[in-house]
């Protein structure tokens, strides 16, 4: 059992929603994105997606192509991005961790040093957007191998005829994107997303975490009622991309922990 | 089976859209089930012989296929060497091999119902020619360019304007083909019903690769059929320029079983193929990665971060190359050269002055090649190279870096 089945075990024992938050590693600078990261469990995240940056990030939006930019400009690696994990390691072993990014920052490290060390730096599980079940021999596979979570994406376009070559070799949870379109559009709608969630949960006993599109408070607690849980990234970036404080970021963060926890 | 058959390097991509190792389909999953009946519909339109019926009325009344095979007789005496022929696609409609491929892939839209196609371009060629197409078919068409390019490229940027096209000048990343293609990509995932991605290369995910080449094998199917008549046997070396790839694949493709044909492929080599990457040679200075869907030689950093690449065509400036290609490098059937700008640029003005033909600076790169080869060979030893463009687009940075002004 991963930390990710732990803490979804523990979530539904208790009757609560999830909540997700994406940050980008290394934005706007090292230090200041190690200090938000650190701050995510005490800000009410249950799972953390770290941002891995990419210069061709073709599934995101503005917000987070220009937190990538600001993360490589300022020196971002993948062995830095791999520390931030480990310093948080240090002081929270519970909070699941799936980094998440494109493939070829991972391939060029090659893939077997990549498992041993982000299972080293206590990830959990990854989060790979050009990585469809077609190509599940690159990294897929391995990584469940090594006991690390492959969370897949579900989209809009995914039907019930693809939904199970999707749903095959996915564990930890299943990502619904709310949208077809790319991160920090449109907004997602409950009443289109509910639906959706229904229509996995027939296939799969994994639990739904929708993504894409939600911004507010508002937004978590109405899309996390419909599902398992809500994932924020865009908006939190924004934030960050607008220069506030540590603090004032995390408040935000609080903020839509407890919409999603109030669903 | 026969022998020739079995060993034939024509069979690929396999069912997974590998040549070898390159290839595949790195896309997210919203792409994924487009990418997958675009499949299908090309599967069936292969072996529909209404659609190729389509494609050769299109190919001789709109674009003026065949195209020209020319022996340019003082380009050979001045080199004093083998005897060269040009395999004109520049006098192609819109003035390059580009619609070649348009036209193939507009059909197929117009088959899928698509009503509204997106591409990107670099140079423009490619978009000038999706906007031409779109035009003829009254289809919506938004091209995607590098808000660099778009300035670089002004008269193809009003070309496309003027067909009816919406351009967009991509100032993500920073601002190149490859984020133009990054741009098309968003758009596509965001308009997944309605819309239709026109690629221009023989890059992106499966089956974009081997689709492009097989609309593009056009090119080297005419050239064995015009050698054959002019010269009664293939030609011994055959050239191409390539920056994603898709005039050198076109050319390259009906000769891979050849084994008497030497096939050479140059790529961009700026201001020289060195460590501060001031060039887009992926394959001499690349090394493979996944990008735009597929996995192939690319221009990129340590941690496997993508890199600008840098040359004077614009047409050539793009980090990656066609998956294709790079199974062919490795597998060594053909050979991979890189040539300078200032290299480009001499063979732009010597087939100016000797064969009056303006180039485009794509094919500049390949004949600058075989400017460099011919000498050293015999008069009986047939190159032929693609001159895959013209060079109207491109007379504003000549005479910028020949030091012309062109200020009226």
């Amino acid at each position: 059992m991963t930390r990710i089945d732990a803490k979804f075990a523990d979530l539904r024992a208790q009757g609560r929603k999830a909540f997700v938050a994406y940050v980008m590693a290394g934005d706007p600078d090292y230090d200041k994105s190690r200090e938000i990261i650190l701050g995510l469990p005490g800000a009410g995240v249950d799972v953390i997606e770290l941002g891995m940056p990419f210069t061709d990030p073709m599934a995101d939006g503005e917000t987070i192509q220009l937190a990538g930019q600001r993360a490589l400009e300022g020196g971002q690696t993948l062995a830095k991005t791999l520390q931030i994990a480990r310093d948080l390691r240090s002081t929270d072993n519970t909070t699941p961790i799936v980094m998440m990014g494109y493939y070829n920052p991972i391939y060029s490290r090659g893939v077997d040093r990549f498992l041993a060390e982000a299972k080293e730096a206590g990830i959990d599980g990854l989060i790979v957007v050009d990585l469809p079940p077609e190509e599940d021999d690159e990294l897929c596979i391995p990584a469940q191998k090594m006991a690390l979570n492959f969370i897949r994406l579900a989209t809009p376009t995914t039907d019930d005829a693809r939904l199970p070559k999707v749903l095959t070799n996915t564990s930890g949870f299943v990502y619904y994107v709310s949208i077809t379109g790319i991160t920090g559009a449109a907004n997602a709608e409950a009443t289109n997303v509910g639906p959706e969630v229904a229509r996995i949960k027939a296939q799969t006993d994994l639990p739904i975490i929708v993504g894409f599109g939600i911004k507010t408070p508002e937004a978590a607690e109405a899309i996390a009622s419909v599902a398992d849980g809500a994932v924020v990234g865009s908006a939190i970036v924004a934030e960050i991309a607008a220069g506030k404080s540590v603090a004032e970021v995390l408040a935000f963060v609080k903020s839509l922990a407890d919409g999603a926890h109030r669903a | 089976m026969p022998e020739d058959l079995i060993n034939s390097f024509m069979t690929g991509p396999d069912e997974n859209g590998r040549f070898g190792d390159f290839g595949g389909r790195f896309v997210s999953e919203t792409l994924m089930p487009l990418i997958l009946s675009l499949e299908a519909e090309y599967e069936h339109a292969k072996t529909d012989e209404s659609f190729w019926a389509e494609m050769d009325f299109l190919w001789k009344h709109y674009v003026g296929r065949p195209s020209p095979l020319y022996h340019a007789e003082r380009l050979t005496e001045h080199l004093g060497g083998a005897k060269v022929y040009m395999k004109r696609d520049e006098l192609n409609h819109t003035g390059a091999h580009k619609i070649n491929n348009v036209l193939g892939q507009i059909i197929l839209a117009r088959r899928m119902g698509k009503t509204r196609i997106i591409a990107e371009t670099g140079a423009g060629q490619h978009g000038v020619a999706t906007a031409t197409v779109c035009a003829k078919f009254g289809l919506k068409c938004v091209v995607y360019m590098g808000a660099h390019d778009v300035e670089r490229q002004a008269p193809n940027v009003f070309r496309m304007r003027l067909l009816g096209a919406e351009v967009i000048p991509v100032t993500s990343g920073r601002g190149t083909l490859k984020d133009a293609m990054n741009d098309a990509l968003r758009d596509w995932v965001t308009n997944v019903r309605d819309t239709f991605y026109c690629i221009g290369t023989v890059a992106g995910p499966h089956p974009y690769p081997a689709m492009v080449r097989d609309f593009q094998a056009i090119i080297g199917k005419e050239t064995k059929e015009q050698m054959m008549e002019a010269e009664g046997r293939l030609p011994d070396t055959i050239i191409a320029a390539i920056g994603g790839g898709s005039n050198a694949m076109g050319l390259f493709f009906p000769f891979l079983d050849d084994k008497t044909v030497n096939i050479i492929g140059v790529e961009a080599g700026g201001k020289g193929v060195n460590e501060k990457m001031e060039h887009c040679a992926s394959l001499t200075g690349g090394r493979p990665g996944v990008l735009h869907g597929n996995r192939t030689y690319l221009l990129q950093d340590d941690d496997g971060q993508i890199l600008e690449g840098f040359s004077i065509s614009a047409g050539l400036d793009y980090p990656g190359i066609g998956p294709e290609h790079s199974w062919l490098h490795e597998i060594g059937r053909a050979k991979y050269v890189s040539i300078t700008d200032v290299e480009a640029l001499e063979a732009f003005q010597l087939c100016c002055a000797l064969e009056g033909i303006i180039p485009a600076l794509e094919p500049s790169h390949a004949l600058a090649h075989v400017m460099k080869i011919a000498p050293t060979l015999p008069s009986d030893h047939i190159i032929c190279m693609n001159m895959c463009g013209r060079g109207d687009k491109d007379i504003f940075t000549v005479a910028k870096h020949l030091g012309f002004d062109m200020k009226i």
